[in-house]
């Protein structure tokens, strides 16, 4: 059938804030279903909470609206807009569950609201566990005996009937939340009511394990008319029992002969027939390695992290596709973007090796428990193509910036074989290295398979990279010819990796490699390996004969992506790296993105004008600069993964654009930063560098406390800490130095005031500011993690003109072209800078979105030369909005066992939303409700635990709570402190108390929000962090600043509900 | 051994043999199955070819004795980017190379697979030669015009008649032109009695045992190149149901009195989708061959078009009883998609 012409406008639901589970894939399949139905003439209203995506830029709807996704406000939305359809399954989980909800509330019913796509009685079909498991009985698929449970008791019972190990899934949660397997009744227990609170309608499946059974996935499409093709079949490398989100993924499946495979391939395609999916559907499978006997784990019937992953891993766009059969269209009726001759309807033949690996926060999460399993922990992932698997292997492993050119890894080396055996039978983040040591020790391959689960396939495969490496020991850069440099880096092997095993420099390999004539070809990623020409600019690299990249003569650019989602450097960049396209694009510039995260929109073919899925290392990077011999090379938009590689390029002549590398470096060396701060008098904190406890504490006694401390040599706040007095801070440079004592500890000053960001643009001659973004928390809080208002509501106008007047001042001084992100800090009224970054930072889009100034495009135009005063712009302020726009951090740590979760210098947040309103207020009410934090209402129930500090500074909100009917239930101290000052409370036990204790008051599900304000975090042991941990758990709200806490008592004051206040879109930002 | 596998427009590519180590000449194809090899290796419609495989992995899983599609292989070379030395399947019996040499058939690794496609896709299919030496222009093109493909059916038919499941309820007769075991395992799953014949077979001797149904198989080369076939074909058609796959549905053709043509570098693979034309549905089929049917006679219909290319992948008689594919049904190697064509064969004669 072609497009459905009853089919006007189509409301599109995002997935909301990033999180582990649900990262950018869905901004990238969102988008491309707007974008897809755009294309048709067809009106697209969109909502999605999260600012930071591309999906919610101007353009890519006539209405985008960034507002709580609950029912409510999505409801209003519908009544304002009047859409006719609604797609289900672009917005990952979240915005699957939200269609869902509204169509149980019969919403869709009452506004004449289709759902276009696959149904939601399909939908309900795969993800409700027991109708999926009819579903399997139906369609003659085998599934592991499993009984769906809903209390605590009967899960035991069948456990008892089925035996340990058992698996726990609850229904309708994200990435297994709330999952696990459980070894005996006690893991049953813990892991079992976890699940069941998590899930959003109480029900969880319990299945017997199949630990150990290969993890076989496809991706399959099926439109209206019943014709249906697989994209890619994808298969774990670690076996069932890790997550497929923690699993290292090769596609296609490499360990399948054609009879496994077409089975497998068979069941995917019967059961999409038989719930007659329209659109795309993800099918797991676990299959016995010793039989043909295999289970349908389970299917998603959505675009997914799998089918970003097999779009990319193939060419073909499984959300675009599944948004035109939404639209009526069938597959043989859409044509194949990638040779713009043949049809979607064909399955993509693919001549590559495609490897995913994840990418773990454990580098910022220390205390983290690290063990893999059916929960998933990974923020991101990188994907790498090669032509075997050895070569993308090697090129994953280099594109996790992890340090690591080869298999060989410090941390493994220095383990005991038997803690290695042990280690890889218990995976972790790092099982690949140790599973490396443990070939290299020359562990049996065969035993190691079967402790693992490891098909013996991938395990003499990476046996062949380690006996390379130990071969390639015995060379020196002499001694090696030609023939064996072309073999290494056929192998997969990188310049540096070389250089590591021989003793060397990645510089002079990299010379001796030119002197040889041994360079990379690239080639085409095109659906169809080879059999049909491709229109298809998407390239990766191999050391084969023959190239199929052909630079073009044209003016051309090269804009560096920013790599794996991360704590820390997010979505944001690669929003700001896709407008930079976008920009050079309109002004007939070549575009070209070097990127290797499948999530994103950056790494669509149809972003720029090629693409080249490689690693961003500088070997990798040059290579392609060789090749294409760009005008510039744009690095301010891919974070510190692309700002890394500054004075690399500087040093090879590579013309980078905007900043040039010198000025970078000027801002990002703290010595060259001081000195310019002193050069320009401008405040610091005072603070100094220290090498000794001695020297520590002579140089606090000077500052005095409290004092903020870290590590000199990282960055992003890592080891960041605010002591606040002298046992505190000895403690602190006792353990820094014993950890390291070839680098100082930086002291500084803690100011506890108000913190400032901006993002400013400069031409060298003038400095636009778009907009100052205030921050809720005090400083001490990374302002990553901090809640960030626009326009600012409590800062003096003198300040204000000292920002721009600072900002105007350093943005010359650096001789900025381009971006660049200082942060201050308010203080008794005088104005302190902390940090510089002379590129694009986290706030952009949101500062974008907020302010109405198209802030990566001027850059952009900047870079390439034209200047604010052109394009209409001068130094100074942009004009504010009257509406307020406040963006609240969002948290995964529930998927993170033993995490700490209290707001401090260390960024934890994974994603953000936005809050929009007429009012301060009004935007951190919505912030809030999007952010899915319980705003407390008379008689709601607030567990506060105090440290001593903060004790009076929370007296007064406690008082207007209790005033507002709200009840408290406290720690013994803040208990008999609130008692003192005349405010009812109920007294909770501490832990080492008995039970039952304040966990059991938080377990018990009485408690709304709780109010925790510790002296200090990171101590596992403490109540503190236990109380922390399980309100987590247990996903109550939780506060750990006073300032957090103060403005929600502000907002509760104004007692809004829903209806009383509107949804506002983009155009309204006014 | 270090080798280099040249092409009839000249490109040279350099690599190392494996299996049988000798000098050999073929037609060079590439097929884009990225699982399926062993299948591919004794399909014998790869009779006389050498071919190229797009996945550049080949051999991961190993051999088995039970996926294979004839008693030994019938192509020339095999051509990969890398064959593993190390496989990994529970039914894993002997690994690539062993496999090869054991049949007599050469192997090259370590070739630019892709770039070899690339020219096969842009000049179409071409003699090619696998050697060790390094022979000069002229030398070559002696080489390869020692290449004749054209008794390739009759090299790989069978040379006596023997008959399946003797006590299966449907009669077959069951003209081998290069047939694939699936064929006649999909046939006697159907609990068909299967006589085979080869394939200069006398129409006459078949018209004895009065069959349920006549079936070709599929098979190498030309079909221009077996007129006898096609003749008996005739004598058939109107007496008895006949049907046929791939070079059975291009001798049927050619019975019917349609033409055949050349596809330039034909259709090598498991992911080529056709549509069946009376339903709309699409199907993706595995598919193995150079010749398409062509000129339809006004007796004839088309049933099946290529989705990519608009070819002709499926006929049937107006009137008569008779019928054809030209993509394979049976699979092996490829998706089981359209398996319940068989069905629709034998109510041909219910």
């Amino acid at each position: 059938m072609p497009l459905n012409k009853a089919i006007k406008k189509v409301l599109v639901i995002g997935s909301g804030p990033i999180v582990i589970g649900q990262a950018a894939e869905f901004d990238y399949s969102g988008s491309q279903a707007c974008q897809a139905i755009k294309d048709e003439g067809i009106e697209v209203v969109l909502v999605n909470s999260n600012p930071a995506t591309i999906m919610t830029d101007r353009g890519m709807a006539a209405k985008t609206y960034i507002e709580p996704l609950t029912a409510e406000y999505v409801e209003k939305i519908i009544a304002k807009e009047r859409p006719d359809s609604v797609i289900a399954g672009m917005g990952g989980q979240t915005g699957l569950n939200l269609t869902c909800e509204l169509y149980d509330k019969g919403v869709f019913d009452k506004y004449n609201v289709n759902v276009i796509g696959t149904s939601i009685a399909s939908i309900k079909e795969g993800e409700d566990r027991d109708s999926f498991k009819r579903l399997m009985e139906r369609t003659h698929q085998p599934i592991a005996p499993s009984e769906i449970v809903t209390t605590v008791d009967s899960g035991i019972r069948f456990a008892e009937k089925i035996g340990y190990p058992v698996i726990v899934r609850p229904a309708y949660t994200l990435g297994g939340t709330g999952g696990g397997i459980a070894e005996n009744e006690d893991e049953l227990i813990t892991i079992l009511s976890q699940g069941l609170h998590l899930s959003r309608i109480g029900q969880v499946l319990l299945e017997k394990s199949i630990k150990g059974w290969k993890e076989i996935e496809f991706e399959v499409m099926r439109d209206g008319a019943g014709n249906c093709i697989t994209v890619c079949s994808m298969e774990n490398v670690d076996p069932v029992g890790v997550h497929t989100g923690d699993s290292i993924v090769v596609a296609p499946a490499l360990t399948l002969a054609d009879k496994e495979y077409q089975m497998l391939r068979k069941a995917a395609i019967d059961i999409i027939n038989s719930i007659e999916i329209k659109g795309g559907c993800n099918v797991q499978f676990a299959l016995d390695p010793n039989s043909f006997d295999y289970c349908v784990i389970e299917i998603n019937p959505r675009v997914s992290r799998s089918s970003a992953l097999a779009s990319k891993a193939t060419g073909y766009p499984i959300a675009k596709i599944a948004a035109k059969i939404a639209l009526g269209y069938n597959l043989d009726e859409i044509t194949n973007a990638v040779t713009g001759k043949t049809y979607a309807c064909f399955e993509p033949a693919i001549d590559y090796v495609v490897t995913k690996i994840p990418k773990w926060p454990f580098d910022k999460f220390f205390g983290a428990k690290r063990n893999l399993g059916t929960k998933m922990m990974a923020t991101g992932e990188i994907m790498s193509i090669g032509n075997s698997f050895e070569a993308s292997l090697l090129k994953g492993i280099r594109s996790l910036e992890i340090k690591q050119f080869t298999l060989e890894r410090e941390s493994s080396k220095n383990r005991s074989t038997i803690e290695l055996k042990q280690r890889v039978i218990v995976p972790d983040d790092e099982r690949l290295f140790d599973l490396a040591e443990l070939i290299r020790r020359n562990y049996h391959l065969e035993k190691l398979s079967e402790i693992t689960g490891m098909d013996l396939f991938f395990l003499h495969k990476i046996k062949k990279i380690i006996d390379a490496e130990e071969e390639l020991k015995g060379y020196t850069l002499d001694s090696i010819t030609p023939g064996v440099m072309k073999y290494y880096k056929k192998l997969g092997f990188a310049d540096a990796g070389i250089a590591e095993l021989i003793g060397s420099t990645s510089d002079e390999v990299y010379k001796k490699r030119i002197q040889m004539g041994i360079t990379p070809v690239y080639k085409m990623v095109d659906t169809c390996a080879g059999e049909f020409e491709a229109v298809s600019p998407y390239y990766y690299s191999t050391y084969d004969d023959v190239t199929e990249s052909v630079p073009s003569d044209r003016k051309k650019v090269i804009v560096i992506g920013s790599g794996p989602i991360r704590i820390g450097q997010g979505i944001e960049f690669d929003y700001c790296s896709v407008h930079c396209v976008l920009s050079l694009e309109q002004n007939d510039i070549e575009t070209i993105i070097i990127n290797n995260n499948p999530e994103t929109v950056s790494t669509d073919f149809d972003t720029s004008d090629k693409l080249y899925f490689e690693p961003l290392t500088e070997e990798d990077v040059y290579n392609i600069i060789t090749l294409e011999k760009p005008d510039g090379v744009v690095l301010q938009f891919g974070g510190q993964t692309a700002i890394k590689l500054a004075n690399f390029l500087a040093s090879m002549n590579v013309p980078v654009l905007g900043t040039q590398p010198k000025y970078i470096d000027e801002a990002e060396d703290r010595e060259k930063f001081d000195d310019m701060l002193e050069k320009l008098n401008i405040k610091r904190p005072k603070g100094k560098a220290v090498w000794s406890v001695k020297e520590g504490i002579e140089e606090a006694n000077r500052l005095e406390y409290p004092l903020l401390v870290r590590p000199s040599y990282v960055l992003g706040g890592q080891g960041m800490e605010i002591t606040r007095n002298e046992i505190d801070l000895v403690r602190y440079l006792t353990d820094a130095f014993k950890k390291d004592s070839d680098n100082p500890v930086l002291i500084d000053r803690y100011l506890g005031g108000r913190e400032l960001e901006v993002d400013a643009i400069c031409d060298g001659t003038d400095v636009l500011i778009p907009g100052i973004m205030e921050h809720l928390e005090r400083a001490g809080i990374h302002s990553g993690d901090s809640i960030s208002i626009y326009p600012p509501q409590h800062v003096p106008e003198h300040i204000i003109e000292k920002i721009k007047d600072v900002t105007y001042r350093i943005a010359l001084e650096l001789k900025v072209i381009g971006m660049i992100n200082i942060q201050f800090i308010e203080f008794k009224n005088e104005l302190y800078i902390i940090e510089v970054n002379p590129r694009s930072s986290r706030t952009v889009p949101y500062i974008t979105k907020v302010t109405n100034v198209p802030v990566i495009d001027i850059a952009t135009r900047i870079m390439m030369g034209e200047t604010l005063k052109s394009m209409g712009y001068k130094t100074g302020i942009a004009p504010v909005t009257s509406t307020v726009a406040i963006k609240i951090p969002v948290f995964s740590t529930e998927k993170l066992p033993q995490v700490e979760v209290s707001l401090g210098p260390e960024m934890r947040s994974t994603g953000e939303v936005l809050g929009v309103g007429r009012s301060f207020t009004e935007a951190l009410y919505k912030g809030f409700v999007a952010a899915g934090t319980t705003i407390p209402k008379p008689g709601s129930t607030i567990l506060a635990t105090i440290c001593g500090h903060e004790k009076d500074n929370f007296l007064p909100l406690a008082k207007r709570c209790h005033d507002m009917g709200c009840k408290f239930v406290a720690t013994p101290g803040t208990a008999s402190f609130l008692e003192e000052h005349g405010i009812p409370v109920q007294k909770a036990k501490k832990i080492s108390e008995g039970v039952p204790n304040v966990l059991d008051v938080i377990r018990s599900g009485m408690i709304d929000l709780i109010v925790d304000l510790p002296a200090k975090g990171n101590d596992v042991y403490s109540d503190g962090f236990k109380i922390r941990r399980i309100s987590t758990e247990c996903s109550v709200s939780l506060m750990t600043s006073i300032d957090t806490f103060s403005a929600m008592v502000d907002v509760m004051e104004v007692g809004l509900t829903p209806d009383k206040v509107d949804v506002i879109s983009l155009d309204d930002i006014k | 051994m270090d080798a280099q596998l040249i092409l009839e427009n000249g490109a040279r590519f350099f690599g190392k043999t494996f299996g049988a180590e000798k000098d050999i000449v073929g037609e060079i194809v590439f097929t884009t199955g990225m699982t399926g090899y062993q299948e591919t290796l004794t399909d014998p419609s790869y009779a006389g070819q050498i071919v190229t495989m797009t996945f550049p992995l080949i051999g991961n899983y190993g051999i088995n004795l039970e996926d294979m599609e004839a008693k030994h292989t019938n192509l020339k070379a095999f051509v990969v980017r890398e064959k593993c030395d190390y496989p990994s399947n529970f039914r894993n019996e002997m690994n690539l190379d062993d496999f090869l040499k054991e049949q007599g058939v050469v192997g090259i690794e370590g070739i630019d697979t892709r770039a070899v496609t690339k020219i096969i896709r842009e000049y179409g299919t071409m003699r090619a030669c696998i050697v060790s030496g390094d022979p000069d222009e002229a030398e070559v093109k002696a080489l390869l015009s020692t290449l004749d493909n054209s008794h390739v059916i009759m090299d790989t038919t069978t040379d006596q008649v023997y008959t399946l499941n003797r006590d299966g309820k449907t009669k077959v007769a069951f003209i081998d032109m290069g047939a694939k075991d699936g064929i006649l395992r999909d046939l006697i799953k159907r609990d068909c009695a299967v006589t085979v014949y080869p394939a200069n077979i006398p129409a006459a001797i078949i018209e004895e045992t009065k069959p349920d149904l006549v079936f070709l198989s599929n098979g190498p080369g030309d079909p221009l190149d077996a007129p006898g076939t096609v003749n008996t074909a005739k004598a058939l058609i109107g007496k008895f149901p006949v049907c046929g796959i791939c070079m059975g549905h291009q001798i049927i053709g050619l019975a019917l009195g349609c033409k055949t043509k050349k596809l330039k570098f034909g259709h090598h693979g498991a992911n080529h989708p056709v549509k069946d034309l009376m339903t709309g549905n699409v199907y993706i089929t595995s598919q193995n061959h150079n010749y398409i049917v062509s000129d339809y006679t006004d007796d004839v219909e088309e049933t099946f078009i290529n989705v990519n290319d608009g070819t002709c992948e499926g006929i049937r008689h107006k009137t008569l009883p008779v019928q054809s594919v030209q993509f394979h049904p049976e699979a092996a190697p490829g998706p089981l998609d359209t398996g319940w064509l068989f069905d629709r064969f034998l109510k041909e004669v219910l």
